[in-house]
């Protein structure tokens, strides 16, 4: 067999270099707690200038802001907070120039990877024909819509938006942790903490050369026109589908239309006539080329999918597969965020671009394979535990974080249904400082840059979203559980 | 060309703004009114008077009873309950401008915002007369902030069209209610002209549309009633009174039939409005009956509104 666990199965030797605890963690700024490294050189001065209160008081000055521009955030289940603001945490994380580049590789790569995978499974199965990926992990997977069978899209293009979640764990090494192809968020944190960090420390950007991030939407706005219908207009009309002002990333929705001079459709103002899409407007109904949709799958059009679905429009399935509207994502792209799937995306790369990844996966067992499942139960307590179709921090365990009954709660889920999920090491994740109120510690963060695919190539914006776990050893760094932001600089040079 | 959905929320967004700081200007008359210290019957018909020009006086029996300083401003400023009341307005706005965030500008969506933060910080039970002062000129300024950012920020598309209709269409509709509940004062009344009483009442309605200084601008004499009901409905010149409001309504529909290549029933219907202020002088009014004027206009301001959301498939 091909796909066995032994590809997937961390080396010893990685494992514990990997394990929490089993060295400290890596600090981006200073190795040994006093040496800066030089790309945060920068950062340093910065803070050597600034006394306690003042970091204190530009922290304040940085919430209200953010509080007056209205960048808020639901959580779900929790009632008196329909608006919440993710903390922004003041100190910068830094990517030094070259690090970028290797990154910006790798990662262009892994969204190329990704598109030909997803075009390969709704289209030849060649991968699943030369058996580097069993065919029951895409048939069964309830993310595969077989509707998209046979789909022909715009440039071959599936995931026109891809988030990429990094990991560090030393100076050389950045991890892919997870791939996010559906609807992936928090591209307007990327460009409001920006926005907030130059009002407040304009002195810092003085004369050092961090990359810019705020032609994100004109980019994307280019890829979105890029794959407009082949029978559209030459001046394509684009609009981005929200699910509404409940929704826990509606500030965002509204952030990258305005950005983009798109209309913010919801379900309800759009219409499906003869296979083409319209909106309602003020002038009759106006045709609808692109839709950048920020609502799953399932709720897009009540008569395909979800039929108690108000969030959709009836029909638009019908205009998608005629050709008549592009989508943005594709349907269907959701399967790539399984984390079933991620384990072979290494094999993925060799297969269809025939490169070598440069991006790492983190090592993870496959809970499917039984030999994976009896290393992962006997070593629960050590082990990140995810559902493979979780997202958000959701349905995890972290063993070393965790209580034992907690862990043997997971036990019982994963000897019950070892398919739904997957285990991995737990990483010493990279940690930024940050401040903390009384002062600056270290905590630990990940990084989400995001990539826009076109038929004018691949185009990531330099930078991305830091996350930053606020509780102190804390590796969650998910908004939904008490995670922050940081402004996440690119050095030009 | 606009998605109806945000015409329809500018539209509103506008409408909730001038309903809060034309509520604000009611509660400010009567409180005035009030100090005045005279018979304790007419001081209480003051508020109940307030609560008659918002138009909801049903809930108002129903929730309250008793009109007295206290429960009117509880329910016109505060209250959850009613629709109308400033704090209500004021988060219907938010609401309405939050859904067509992108329809706004960034300075018109952070006033409104930070209007709707600010709002947390009153107290809404129990403030003195200090507090509810402090209160009324925050609503009012906020008002005043938004119309300005609205000049000086936006667009001059059909987005603006919309907003600036629905801040004329209410506008017209609160100062017709005001009249409509005032018109018995402003009629003549026999032996009982010009008492103590009538002066407090005429100023008391041109403060709640501020146009007390104005009156004096225009017509550089004593306040008479016929004078008071000309200013306010026929003098083009008072932004307030329900010509000028008209005079908003007819341009701003025309720039959206311009805009959109084509006119409807909406335009027609305005147009047909605004030439009665222009062919009536205050006298046939008074002779026609001042009250029935003012209930037709009620009903014809509230019909245009319907129109122009048919219209544009609001």
């Amino acid at each position: 067999m091909l796909h066995s666990h032994m590809l997937a199965t961390p080396s010893a030797n990685l494992q514990a270099q990997l394990i929490w605890g089993a060295m400290t963690a890596f600090d981006e700024m200073s190795v040994d707690g006093s040496q800066c490294r030089t790309p945060y050189d920068l950062v340093r001065t910065w803070l050597d200038s600034l006394d306690p209160e003042a970091l204190k008081r530009q922290s304040a000055e940085a919430e209200m802001l953010f509080r007056r521009i209205g960048i808020t955030f639901a959580v779900y289940g929790e009632a008196d907070a329909e608006e919440r603001l993710i903390p922004f945490d003041l100190i910068p994380r830094i990517i030094a120039h070259d690090e970028w580049l290797q990154l910006e590789k790798g990662l262009t790569q892994r969204v190329n990877t990704l598109n030909a995978f997803l075009a390969d499974i709704y289209g030849p199965r060649e991968c699943i024909k030369a058996g580097v990926i069993p065919a029951d992990l895409i048939d069964q997977n309830p993310q595969y819509r077989p509707e998209m069978i046979g789909a022909k899209l715009p440039g071959d293009i599936w995931v026109n938006i891809a988030g990429i979640d990094i990991v560090r764990v030393d100076a050389d090494n950045f991890y892919v942790l997870e791939d996010n192809a559906r609807t992936p968020s928090g591209v307007s944190y990327m460009m409001e903490n920006r926005e907030v960090m130059m009002r407040i420390a304009p002195e810092v950007f003085y004369d050092h050369a961090v990359e810019p991030v705020d032609n994100y939407g004109d980019e994307l706005l280019q890829a979105l026109q890029s794959v407009a219908p082949a029978n559209a207009r030459k001046d394509p009309t684009c609009a981005l589908l929200t699910p509404g002002p409940f929704n826990s990333a509606y500030y965002e929705h509204s952030f990258l239309a305005d950005k983009l001079g798109v209309e913010l459709v919801e379900g309800r103002d759009l219409f499906v006539r003869d296979a083409v899409l319209y909106m309602r407007t003020t002038l009759g109904p106006q045709r609808v080329d692109v839709i950048y949709r920020r609502i799953d799958d399932d709720f897009i059009d009540p008569l395909v999918f979800n039929a108690d679905s108000m969030l959709g429009v009836p029909g638009l399935m019908t205009a998608y597969l005629a050709g008549n509207v592009t989508l943005a994502n594709a349907v269907g792209t959701g399967i790539s965020d399984d984390k079933a799937i991620y384990t072979y995306m290494p094999e993925l790369t060799k297969f269809f671009l025939g490169e070598e990844p440069m991006l790492k996966n983190v090592p993870t067992w496959r809970c499917r394979e039984p030999e994976a499942l009896s290393y992962v139960l006997d070593n629960l307590a050590d082990l990140v535990v995810k559902e493979v179709a979780g997202s958000g921090g959701y349905g995890m365990l972290v063993g070393p974080k965790s209580t034992k009954d907690e862990v043997e709660i997971f036990r019982a889920k994963l000897k019950a249904n070892p398919d739904d999920f997957i285990a991995q090491p737990t990483l010493a994740l990279s940690t930024c400082p940050t401040f903390i109120g009384e002062g600056v510690a270290p905590r630990h963060v990940d990084l989400r840059p995001f990539v826009l695919s076109g038929t004018n190539g691949v185009n990531i914006i330099p930078g991305g979203l830091t996350r930053v776990a606020l509780k102190e050893g804390s590796l969650v760094v998910n908004s939904s559980q008490g995670g922050g932001t940081k402004d996440t600089w690119v050095l030009a040079r | 060309m606009l998605l109806s959905r945000t015409a329809d929320s500018l539209f509103w967004t506008a409408r909730y703004i001038e309903r809060a700081e034309n509520t604000a200007r009611l509660l400010e008359a009567a409180t005035r009114l009030s100090n005045v210290g005279s018979s304790t019957e007419q001081v209480s018909n003051e508020w109940e008077s307030a609560v008659l020009a918002t138009g909801m006086e049903e809930l108002f029996e129903e929730r309250y009873g008793e009109a007295s300083a206290r429960t009117v401003v509880d329910f016109l400023a505060f209250s959850e309950a009613n629709p109308s009341s400033i704090r209500s307005c004021l988060e219907a706005a938010r609401a309405n401008a939050r859904s067509v965030r992108t329809a706004i500008t960034i300075e018109m969506w952070e006033t409104i915002n930070a209007a709707w933060l600010e709002l947390k910080r009153y107290r809404t039970f129990g403030q003195s007369r200090g507090e509810l002062m402090e209160f009324l000129r925050f609503v009012k300024q906020v008002a005043l902030s938004i119309d300005g950012i609205a000049n000086r920020t936006m667009l001059r598309t059909d987005g603006f069209s919309f907003f600036q209709l629905g801040s004329a269409i209410e506008r017209a509709d609160n100062t017709a209610r005001i009249l409509d509940v005032k018109y018995h004062v402003l009629l003549p009344a026999g032996d009982r002209v010009g008492g103590g009483l009538d002066y407090f009442q005429w100023t008391s309605i041109l403060r709640s549309v501020s146009a007390l200084t104005a009156y004096h601008w225009v017509y550089r004499e004593s306040l008479k009633p016929w004078l008071i009901a000309d200013l306010l409905i026929l003098n083009e010149k008072m932004p307030r009174s329900l010509a000028s409001c008209y005079g908003n309504v007819t341009r701003h529909l025309d720039s959206l039939s311009k805009t959109y290549g084509r006119q409807g029933k909406a335009q027609r219907m305005a147009r047909s409005i605004h030439s009665e202020f222009r062919n009536r002088d205050i006298d046939t009014i008074f002779h026609t009956g001042l009250h029935e004027f003012v209930e037709d206009f009620i009903g014809k301001n509230n019909k245009l509104g319907g129109t122009i959301a048919e219209q544009y498939l609001f």
